[in-house]
């Protein structure tokens, strides 16, 4: 009749066409909180739970750790700051420590220090990755200023605030007078070593500038070998941090006296910091650390109470599944 | 047939044979203003009158100062050079986006603690989705403009020739012809029609939404421009008012033959109104596209945004204030420890600082953090919550127009959302505010039943005595069994009742004739003869074939006769009488003719009948007569009307019937049927001639005493009359609407009906949707009528009404019976003075406690203002439905507005949020995907707030540790990720899949749809509760890493733990820790879910395996097969942090839904223990209980009938014990 109507045939075509997936009757699996299931959810928790918080406990209570801080110890009471910037005066330091259980090697040494922002935004980005890199790239030193040129323009490597201010403080260790070797290779990621930080690239211009950072580097070993740089330049989280200093290969035998020579170099006196050092050996969750081991413990116990506290809930108060009187035009008529 | 009638001209002056219509100034309605086009020809040519029309020379329009808009109309917001600056600007009007710009741009300075790309890379994903998003919704405007666009018309091309043109084509002064049933593509001045005298008849319901036919009437001068050779050299200037909204005046006059005449509204054919029961009109075009009336008087639909949205925003408000403090908290530390820390941190070379950290300027230093901090923290405001929304948004609306369910056969049209930004809306609906005419009817009348002579006659029984015969028959044996859904199991054939009556159901009536759904066979095949009153009966029959202005139609193909009535219920009347008998055939200037048969047998007689005078109906008479001679030479006086009219006017031996016919009357009216009775005069000759003397003197005279006289000498003749029976007229309702009422007003929703109908009309389609029923008590509101004078009129009505609202209030609270239902009828003119501001509330509070309310003979303005009334009167979500252009305004003004698509033209249509092609699809809308909508969003909000807090405040923790200098400890690429990749799909995918309960169910329970209007998900409890589990998931993903990787080792072989391997581990236990939150919020697993939320997990160790290969990725090189994955404490500490931070969330479900299930919960056990299949009688119990208590819709009705015969069951027979059902 109308004229006008062209889209008459079109019709059944418009008709959508039946999916499943445009019907939304998908295939669903519908999980449902019944009480069988809440209460084996939380006891499964708490079983799991548990024992994982036992065995971590029990690892981290194997662990043999020696802490000692030397940062105050190491100085003269007054004008630490002063003493420390002295590039003149001898910081060697000696601390005796006695070894309370036996220590399996490997035994690993920590140096710790705090209150040392190493994760703040200008020492974080005051770097070149490029530069550690590849030697190519040496120029690159935008992000390191104040530390990516020296005075006469020629560019540090490696540049920027955290290699500058490299930890320096050495530790030489003999257990009963015998000195013992501190290995200080393999502490740091492979990968840094491989990837990241470039065996050609060989530190220049460092530490030449008006103020010393920290460590000096030698300048014949390439970057990728310098493994105390590379440990260091991974800045940590948190502003007290340990970092690896080294490892002991050899077994130390409980009441065994630890004798340390300390440089006392690195200043942590202008802000206060503290610096420890850490002789500790690990197991499967590395260091000592109850508190995993703890945290496991408090949750999966909660699961379990919570699991007999469902029980009960159910017993006290039980709802039949599916009991239509607790719909809400039931309880309407009810309330 | 249009064309092959088209030459010829129809033999008939309708001028000389009406007697009121064509002769009077329209009827000024309420909205229409005064009518100028008396004195308005003065101020032609003046300012506002400028318009100058050459018809039938368009070529002078083609260029200035003539030139006018093309006829091409668009609705589109964008065009292709337009898109882009306005679309990104529509983008960045959004606070949110606006932001994220900002700290876009300043990515690009060093105050910025992130890479640029990780700033800019998710903001131009988000918006360009947007844009695109928005493009694609354009794009459909478009081709819809282009449909309407691409209608054709036959325009004068020059020479008497006519050809078919596009629309858009049309220009000013074109000369066009349109066929019957064809819609007007331009406002046109009727030149001339396929009748005689000029006279067309027009459909004006996507105007105003009236459905009975209009009469336009060309001008004389142009009578003879009848054919289309005629336009070959016609040339006619008109003066005429510049574009104006109004719809009803019309000043100008038209220059022809060098003489002046002045065209008022009569002979303006608007757009978009349908020519009908004409079989062409030629008119010139003089407004086109969007100068046209109907386009001036569209409005641009106003941007709706759902109550969830806007809550939304709240909150994002709230997080910005969060985000501002913990910004201000981070920069005054930063400044503290600049001004008194920096100067001792020599590794940071405190000499050489810029700016940004300058120890001696600590306060312009905190300052510029403040920005990096704002920047810094910005994860707490989801960047992608309003992409992700829109994206999911889309999807759904893709599943409503997908929906099988919602597409209709006939039309071959699907539902439509036509913005997307409503859906989850839909699930909240409080109020429904329907338009009737197109929406809950189909303009169809139906011959259903008759009384003559005071004996009913059809058998066929209304819906809801069927239905409640089935349940009484299904319930007599069993008390247990409950009401069951009357709407299922609907293949029995007959019920026998306890009483013994029987009650044909289905299909048994014969092959249908459209508009005759009489089954009697009393009445049938001519067996009438053989009644008692077969006097009577033929006189009955002779007023329906006589007493009307239809004209019949020859199929010159079939010879079947149609019928072109003004009204539906005439062609029905014409209908019914064929069916009997009576097949009225022909009509000339003078005489109607008719076919008679009277018994099957016997051949048909053709009778002459002489009309001598036709008083057509008009909505004040209320009814209409015919005075003919039939060929005995006796002067008879048809007259049908309203019962009310027609029985004050009988004559004293006329009342033979009246009680019997008034029963029947209170019956048919019960049954929803529209009722009219029928009665004649028979005339004395002497009597007519002095009554025609009189009449034609009345018709003679000239001014405005006219009317007045012709309605005294018509009401002179119409008296004395005697009864002769009354017709019940069924007002097709649309397919499934009383199911679709009532299943909607069990799902807890107010339904109000908002017509342009009078108020009978209008009470009737009550009935018949049940939203009315007997027993209700039902509250009119109309003015008084008569004493119109001046403005003492309108106080005396506003006080009138004020008591009625008074009286009406102190009704409803003294009722003290709870199965009491009332209904609120209001008429136009009362709804006029009820929507004054010092009179609405009370109003509205009548209403509120009203079941169901009509407002009837309500302008489109106040279909509009009603819908604002209770949309902020009652402060819930309204929806309005309706098909026309009269809806527009209501379906703008309302919080949802739908539109019926496919019936009429697409006003209603292009205003609309969602479209759908039948009123029953509003249930399926509403129920299902508003039901689902609603809880996604909400879900998929709550959610989206608690991953950002619980990811964005680790950010804040870290700053305290790392002296506020805005470091974070995540990798720049990870924060990247973390919204755009690795948490969006897991959340979209709730936003798409999610089903509490699948659709059966949310059809079967209805009632479940009360969670969206009392907005049980998206209250500030829940979204507190989730914002609280943000912050002590934040709190337990650092604080349990931070002392975990504190300063030990971590791993067998002494390596501590740096920056990092913190952030990574920490990372992905956020990771684990979201994901696993939104596996414990689903309840719903399609293998998308599945693959979304364990994809995200396996993408992010993916991706940090990969991104380890890169040396771009610096301290995180290798960082997982290296580092994190050969140490037992990563894995450890993902576990112990993903459980810690779900198990509270994980104890408050297991407890809600023992202690304080919610529906679905328990709808979702009964279906996973099975009870409903193993359990049937509980099933159907609950299900019937589900149905909110309803006072209205079908089942309620059901109801009530159901104790209506029990209780005189009960009265006959002791023994039958009751049963009611609450």
């Amino acid at each position: 009749m109308d004229p006008f109507e062209v889209e008459g045939d079109s019709r059944k075509s418009n008709k959508p066409k039946y999916s499943k997936f445009t019907q939304q009757e998908l295939p669903a699996c519908k999980p449902l909180l019944t009480p069988g299931i809440v209460v084996s959810a939380f006891s499964l928790i708490g079983i799991l739970f548990v024992p994982i918080g036992l065995a971590s406990l029990s690892a981290s209570q194997e662990i043999v750790e020696l802490i000692d801080r030397y940062d105050t110890s190491c100085v003269p009471m007054t004008d630490k700051v002063g003493f420390i910037q002295n590039s003149k005066t001898d910081k060697t330091c000696t601390r005796t420590l006695t070894v309370p259980k036996q220590m399996k090697s490997p035994i690993y040494v920590y140096y710790q220090i705090g209150d040392f922002y190493q994760n703040h935004r200008r020492y974080v980005k005051s770097r070149s990755d490029k530069q550690l890199r590849y030697k190519e790239a040496a120029g690159l030193t935008k992000n390191c200023e104040p530390e990516g040129n020296s005075a006469d323009g020629a560019p540090i490597i490696p540049c920027g605030l955290i290699a500058w201010s490299l930890f320096n403080d050495t530790y030489t260790i003999s257990v009963n007078k015998k000195a013992i070797e501190v290995n200080k290779k393999g502490i740091a990621w492979q990968s840094d070593k491989n990837n990241k930080f470039g065996s050609d690239v060989y530190p220049s211009n460092f530490q030449k500038g008006n103020i010393i950072g920290g460590a000096k580097l030698n300048e014949s070993i390439p970057l990728s070998e310098q493994e105390d740089l590379i440990v260091w330049m991974r800045t940590a989280a948190l502003p007290t941090f340990r970092k690896l200093y080294g490892r002991i290969e050899a077994d130390i035998m409980a009441n065994d006296q630890l004798t340390v020579v300390i440089q006392n170099n690195y200043n942590t006196y202008s802000f206060g910091g503290s610096k420890v050092l850490v002789l500790s050996t690990t197991s499967w969750i590395g260091g000592k650390n109850n508190f995993i081991g703890v945290a496991y413990l408090t949750i999966g116990g909660l699961c379990l109470f919570l699991a007999v506290g469902f029980i009960v809930l159910y017993m006290f108060k039980p709802r039949a599944l599916g009991d239509p009187s607790y719909l809400s035009w039931n309880r309407d008529i009810l309330d | 047939m249009g064309r092959v009638g088209g030459r010829r001209r129809d033999r008939l002056r309708w001028s000389k044979l009406y007697t009121f219509s064509c002769f009077r100034t329209p009827a000024t309605d309420d909205a229409a203003g005064p009518s100028a086009a008396s004195d308005g020809g003065s101020a032609v040519g003046g300012p506002g009158f400028s318009r100058v029309v050459h018809c039938n020379n368009p070529v002078l329009h083609r260029r200035k100062p003539l030139k006018y808009p093309t006829n091409y109309i668009s609705t589109t917001k964008y065009n292709v050079l337009t898109f882009f600056p306005k679309a990104i600007f529509e983008q960045f009007r959004r606070v949110a986006n606006l932001y994220f710009l900002l700290t876009a741009i300043l990515s690009l300075t060093p105050v910025c603690p992130f890479s640029p790309v990780s700033m800019i890379a998710p903001l131009a994903f988000v918006v360009g989705l947007s844009m695109i998003k928005e493009g694609v919704e354009d794009w459909r405007r478009f081709i819809q403009d282009m449909k309407v666009n691409n209608r054709k018309v036959a325009v004068h091309n020059g020479d008497g020739q006519f050809g078919y043109r596009h629309w858009e084509d049309l220009c000013v002064g074109d000369v066009v012809k349109v066929e019957k049933d064809q819609f007007f593509p331009a406002d046109l001045l009727l030149l001339s029609s396929s009748y005689e005298d000029g006279i067309c008849y027009v459909e004006t319901m996507n105007l105003d939404g009236e459905t009975n036919l209009k009469v336009k009437r060309s001008l004389e001068v142009t009578l003879p421009l009848e054919e289309d050779e005629s336009f070959k050299d016609f040339r006619a200037m008109i003066r005429c008012e510049d574009p104006n909204p109004s719809l009803y005046t019309f000043v100008g006059n038209l220059e022809y033959e060098r003489q002046v005449y002045a065209i008022d509204p009569f002979q303006i054919l608007l757009r978009d109104s349908k020519l009908r029961n004409t079989a062409f009109i030629y008119g010139v075009v003089i407004f086109t596209g969007h100068d046209s009336k109907v386009m001036q008087n569209s409005t641009e639909s106003p941007s709706k945004r759902s109550r969830i949205e806007r809550k939304m925003d709240l909150i994002i408000y709230i997080l910005f204030t969060v985000l501002v403090l913990i910004s201000l908290i981070s920069s005054i530390g930063f400044a503290v420890r600049i001004k008194l820390d920096l100067p001792h941190w020599w590794y940071l070379q405190p000499q050489n600082s810029n700016k940004l950290d300058d120890p001696s300027h600590p306060a312009l230093s905190g300052i510029f953090h403040l920005i990096t901090a704002l920047i810094l923290y910005g994860y707490l405001i989801p960047i992608s919550l309003y992409v992700s929304i829109e994206l999911v948004k889309v999807l759904q609306a893709h599943f409503i127009n997908q929906d099988i369910h919602m597409f209709d056969e006939e039309t071959g049209i699907t539902a439509q959302a036509r913005t997307s930004n409503l859906n989850e809306e839909l699930g909240q609906v409080h109020t429904i505010l329907s338009d009737k005419t197109g929406t809950l009817t189909c303009n169809q009348m139906d011959f259903l039943k008759c009384s003559i002579a005071g004996v009913s006659y059809g058998v066929g029984s209304s819906e809801v005595e069927l239905a409640a015969a089935k349940q009484m028959a299904s319930g007599a044996d069993d008390q247990d069994i409950p009401l069951q859904d009357v709407w299922e199991e609907n293949n029995e054939d007959e019920i026998q009742l306890v009483e013994g009556v029987n009650f044909s159901v289905g299909n048994n009536r014969k092959a249908s004739i459209k508009s005759f759904s009489f089954d009697d066979d009393r009445l049938m095949q001519g067996n009438w003869t053989k009644e008692p009153n077969s006097s009577t009966i033929l006189l009955f029959f002779r007023i329906l074939s006589l007493c009307h202005t239809a004209i019949p139609e020859i199929n010159d193909a079939t010879g079947s006769i149609t019928y072109e009535a003004e009204s539906p219920d005439e062609g029905a009347f014409l209908v019914a009488a064929r069916e009997f008998g009576f097949e009225f055939f022909k009509r000339t200037q003078s005489s109607v003719f008719v076919r008679e048969k009277h018994t099957s047998s016997k051949g048909t007689t053709e009778r002459e009948f002489k009309i001598l005078n036709l008083l057509e109906f008009n909505s004040k008479r209320k009814r209409m007569s015919v005075i003919l001679k039939d060929e005995d030479g006796q002067i008879l006086l048809f007259c049908k009307g309203a019962d009310s009219i027609i029985f004050d006017r009988l004559a004293k031996n006329g009342r033979m019937y009246e009680a019997d016919t008034t029963r029947h009357l209170n019956d048919y009216g019960e049954a929803g049927l529209r009722t009219l009775a029928l009665s004649y005069r028979l005339l004395e000759e002497s009597e007519y001639s002095s009554w025609s003397a009189e009449f034609l003197k009345a018709k003679t005279t000239i001014g405005p005493d006219r009317e007045l006289q012709l309605e005294r000498v018509s009401d002179l003749i119409e008296r004395e009359l005697i009864l002769v029976g009354a017709t019940a007229v069924e007002d097709k309702l649309q397919k499934g609407v009383p199911q679709c009422i009532d299943r909607l007003a069990q799902a807890g929703l107010k339904i109000w009906v908002l017509t342009g109908d009078k108020m009978e009309t209008a009470i009737n389609i009550g009935y018949a949707c049940s939203l009315l029923r007997q027993g209700m008590k039902r509250i009119c509101l109309s003015i008084p009528t008569g004493d119109q004078v001046a403005h003492d009129a309108k106080k005396a009505a506003k006080e009138s009404l004020m008591l009625q609202i008074a009286n009406g209030s102190q009704m409803v609270k003294l009722d003290k019976d709870p199965d009491a239902a009332f209904a609120l009828v209001i008429d136009g003119k009362a709804l006029a003075f009820a929507l004054e501001d010092d009179m609405k509330h009370m109003f509205l509070n009548l209403a509120i406690e009203c079941a169901s309310v009509i407002c009837c003979r309500v302008s489109p303005k106040q279909k509009a203002l009603v819908t604002r009334l209770v949309k902020e009167g009652i402060g819930q979500t309204t929806l309005a439905i309706g098909d026309g252009a009269n809806d527009v305004g209501m379906i703008q003004e309302a919080d949802i507005g739908v539109g019926i698509s496919g019936v009429e033209g697409m006003q209603a249509v292009m205003a609309s949020d969602f479209s759908i092609s039948q009123f029953r699809f509003l249930e399926r809308l509403l129920v299902v995907h508003g039901h689902w909508c609603y809880k996604r969003i909400a879900q998929m909000i709550c959610y989206f707030f608690y991953k950002n807090i619980a990811f964005g405040l680790t950010i804040f923790y870290f700053e305290a540790f790392a002296g506020f200098s805005g470091q974070s400890v995540y990798d720049d690429w990870f924060m990247l990720l973390f919204n755009v990749v690795l948490t969006s799909l897991p959340v979209i995918s709730l936003g798409v899949f999610e089903q509490d309960v699948s659709s059966e169910i949310c059809l079967q329970f209805p009632a479940l749809y009360q969670q969206g209007p009392k907005n049980l998900f998206f209250d500030w409890y829940r979204i507190l509760g989730w914002m609280g589990n943000g912050l002590y998931s934040s709190l337990a993903i650092f604080f349990l890493n931070l002392c975990i990787f504190y300063d030990q080792a971590i791993r067998a072989g002494g390596q501590t733990a740096d920056m990092a391997a913190v952030g990574t581990t920490m990372f992905t236990c956020i990771i684990w820790a979201v994901n696993m939150q939104i596996a414990l919020t689903m309840s719903h697993f399609t293998w998308i879910q599945h693959l979304f939320v364990w994809g995200s997990i396996t993408t992010w160790y993916l991706f940090i395996l990969a991104y380890g290969m890169t040396l771009r990725s610096r301290d995180n090189y290798k960082i997982l097969l290296e580092v994190l994955g050969p140490a037992p404490l990563y894995w450890a500490a993902t576990l112990l942090v993903t459980a810690a931070c779900n198990i509270p969330y994980l104890i408050h479900i297991s407890y809600q839904r023992s202690c304080n299930p919610l529906d679905h919960h328990v709808i979702q056990e009964i279906k996973y223990l099975r009870k409903d299949v193993e359990d049937q009688t509980m099933w159907k119990r609950e299900r019937s209980k589900a149905r909110q208590k309803t006072k209205i819709g079908f089942t309620a009705r059901v109801d009530a009938k159901i104790k209506q015969i029990r209780g005189k069951l009960h009265k006959k027979g002791p023994a039958l014990t009751i049963h009611t059902v609450s």
